[in-house]
């Protein structure tokens, strides 16, 4: 398989979606001019400006416009730009979007996906950094995605965009020039189904999005000192993969929560907490959680360092969980 | 609607009016009868949770909605029942769901304030305010891209021109060019505040005109007014020539929900309004040309008959099934796959 960038995998997609249903659609802010990272580039081009849509500025009308539109038997793939920006829009998914299907008694289907980039990345601060997939994986009604790899980034979005649920597609900012093989087929992933990114003995590290490639380098780093780790990539949040999971907790016997987002109330809570409540007399020792500090993201590197977990970090944590700090 | 057809009393065309003005006192009265049903059930306990009541309103749906064909899309608010049973839902059903019971429009999962009827276009009341407007803007891009000649409606109340989706909602339609009628169905009040002390400028045609987007202001409370307006704008954006906006002046002439007693409101202002009510307008109008009083008697009656018939039964039938709470939340990880009650 040719090696193909996280970002390309996901205009592949879209455009593949696009070309198989006429109609699916994006819209937002600069798309024709191929969006802030350039991932709709060509596109317009191809496909026209009705269906890759330039919106004005009015982000709740664009995620309101999707849902509607939705409703109305298209396929619209929204473009928030920054996930932050997509909390001008939060009524527009959490009461609209995520709700009508339920509220109006299954009479409809919302199938929209929202593509939210989130995570910290080059000095951006505290309006452009956030990482916020556990208020989305709360709200019933919602799937969120959180791919890691090109190939994942393009079968998840192909599936969100055939989906009958709204779906929170949150691509991480570090990964946009990620290189990885391409998918093998051009299936849809399927919802809900983790991988182990590395097989390993002596405790499970759940993860997912970039944090990913920070839990492989401390496995790698800790495989070296002969603590034999394993890695599992969630992918998608709601629905997670539970199975998955405590195959692998009731085999290791010890298992480390991380994400780059605020630990406190974090996803990582529920999956901690999951694992206590079905595995606690297997475990050899507490659950742990990784997570950032609770503080705002902020612009000068010296402080940003603060709030990313690095390799390191998760080397300690492991330690910590070993019993061995 | 039907059009007339009976006899060569008068010139046809104004015979053919006041057929069509008898036809929608009809709606009114339905629409009237409707809400007293409702006013009924909530005092008995039957009708559960906030109820907004659209009387002194009827106009404004039935002139409007009778002009739409049932393949039209038609997004509402919070007090929405009125535009509902006008696009042509079933009051039965409407009734069953405003008891949460089995049979109802959205199988009691959504109550008066979330009433829809997705097989006649009712895509929805929508509990938040202004929150209906992308909604419809975007529903009219499916219709656009999907290459139909259906319109769009959206009725929203004054209070709704204060929030930001309703700036950004005309902008874009106005931008796309698409086939949305706003109804500003201004009653005056914004739950217990009178809109005009909230309300910069001079209000929704004003803000519609800033953007460029036709506006015409009329009385909501004249129902061949409204009825005459609402076809010549169907017309127009069926043809391509949208946004619209209508403002229509109306009057709320009960509480804010079947609840509230508005005794925030001056003594005497409501009993006032009465006199402007629409279908004592309309009444005289139907007795002016000849229509006689038994005959719209009869229409009124066969419309209280109906809904109090709907409460009756909607009260004699039983919930929606518990189990329905945890259908329709979504496909993919839906609740009943992790959470039962046992553990
Ligand atoms: C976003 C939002 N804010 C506040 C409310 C509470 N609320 C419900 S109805 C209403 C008044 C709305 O006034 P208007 O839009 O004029 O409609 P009317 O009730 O007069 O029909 C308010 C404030 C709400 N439902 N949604």
């Amino acid at each position: 398989m040719a090696d193909i960038t996280y970002l390309e995998a996901g205009r592949l997609a879209l455009a593949e979606e696009m070309d198989r249903d006429p109609l699916v659609w994006a819209l937002g802010e600069d798309l024709g001019r191929g969006g802030v990272f350039k991932q709709y580039d060509g596109l317009q081009a191809r496909f026209g400006a009705n269906r890759i849509v330039d919106t004005p500025i009015s982000e709740a009308t664009i995620m309101g416009a999707a849902v509607g539109a939705a409703m109305s038997g298209t396929r619209p793939v929204v473009e928030m730009r920054f996930s932050d920006f997509a909390l001008c829009a939060v009524d527009e998914l959490v009461n609209q979007a995520a709700k009508a299907r339920y509220m109006f008694g299954g009479q409809t289907r919302v199938p929209l996906v929202v593509r939210e980039p989130i995570g910290m990345w080059r000095s951006s601060a505290a309006q452009h950094s956030q990482s916020l997939e556990a208020w989305y994986a709360h709200i019933p009604g919602l799937v969120v995605t959180v791919p890691a790899t090109p190939a994942d980034n393009y079968a998840l979005l192909k599936a969100a965009i055939r989906s009958d649920d709204p779906v929170v597609h949150m691509e991480h900012k570090n990964l946009w020039a990620l290189k990885g093989p391409a998918a093998e087929t051009d299936a849809p992933a399927e919802f809900g189904r983790g991988v182990v990114r590395r097989k390993g003995s002596a405790i499970t590290i759940v993860t997912w999005s970039a944090a990913v490639w920070t839990a492989l380098d401390a496995a790698a780093a800790m495989g070296v000192e002969g603590i034999d780790i394993e890695v599992i990539d969630l992918r998608t949040l709601w629905p997670w993969d539970r199975e998955l999971v405590l195959e692998s907790v009731s085999r290791t016997r010890r298992a480390l929560v991380m994400h780059e987002a605020v630990q406190a109330g974090g996803f990582g809570a529920e999956i901690a907490a999951t694992i206590a409540e079905e595995l606690h007399h297997r475990l050899d020792g507490p659950v742990r959680r990784l997570g950032a500090p609770r503080a705002p993201v902020p612009y000068a590197p010296p402080m940003e360092e603060q709030l990313k977990i690095t390799a390191g970090d998760v080397c300690r944590a492991v330690k910590v969980a070993l019993g061995a700090a | 609607m039907t059009d007339g057809q009976d006899g060569a009393v008068t010139a046809a065309a104004s015979n053919r009016d006041i057929a069509r003005l008898t036809a929608l006192h009809g709606l009114m009265a339905r629409i009237r009868a409707f809400e007293r049903a409702a006013e009924t059930g909530q005092t008995r306990g039957s009708v559960l949770g906030a109820v907004h009541l659209s009387i002194g309103q009827e106009a404004v749906a039935a002139g409007v909605c009778a002009q739409l064909r049932r393949d039209d899309l038609l997004l509402s608010t919070h007090r929405g029942h009125g535009h509902t049973l006008a696009k042509g839902a079933d009051a039965r059903a409407m009734m069953l769901e405003l008891l949460g019971k089995a049979g109802g429009t959205s199988n009691g999962r959504g109550g008066s304030m979330h009433i829809a009827d997705f097989s006649v276009g009712m895509l929805g009341a929508n509990g938040v305010v202004s929150a209906n407007i992308p909604i419809a803007v975007g529903a009219a891009q499916a219709i656009r891209l999907k290459g139909g000649d259906q319109v769009v409606v959206c009725l929203f109340g004054d209070g709704a021109i204060n929030r930001g989706p309703f700036m950004e909602g005309l902008n874009w339609a106005k931008v796309f060019n698409l086939p949305v009628l706003f109804v500003c169905e201004d009653n005056g009040w914004s739950a217990t505040t009178r809109t005009s002390e909230l309300t910069a400028g001079d209000g929704a045609a004003a803000r519609a005109r800033s953007m460029d987007v036709t506006a015409i202001e009329i009385d909501g409370n004249d129902l061949a007014l409204v009825d005459e307006t609402a076809r010549e704008v169907v017309a127009r954006l069926r043809a391509g020539d949208g946004p619209i906006l209508i403002h229509a002046r109306t009057y709320r002439l009960l509480g804010h929900t079947a609840s509230d007693t508005a005794g925030y409101r001056p003594a005497g202002e409501a009993e006032g309004r009465w006199e402007g009510d629409p279908m004592r307008r309309n009444r005289a109008v139907l007795e002016a040309a000849g229509v006689g009083a038994h005959e719209i008697d009869a229409l009124e009656q066969a419309a209280t008959d109906e809904m109090t018939r709907a409460l009756d039964d909607a009260e004699a039938a039983p919930f929606a099934p518990a189990a329905l709470a945890f259908d329709d939340v979504q496909d993919a990880g839906a609740p009943t796959r992790f959470w039962t009650r046992e553990g």
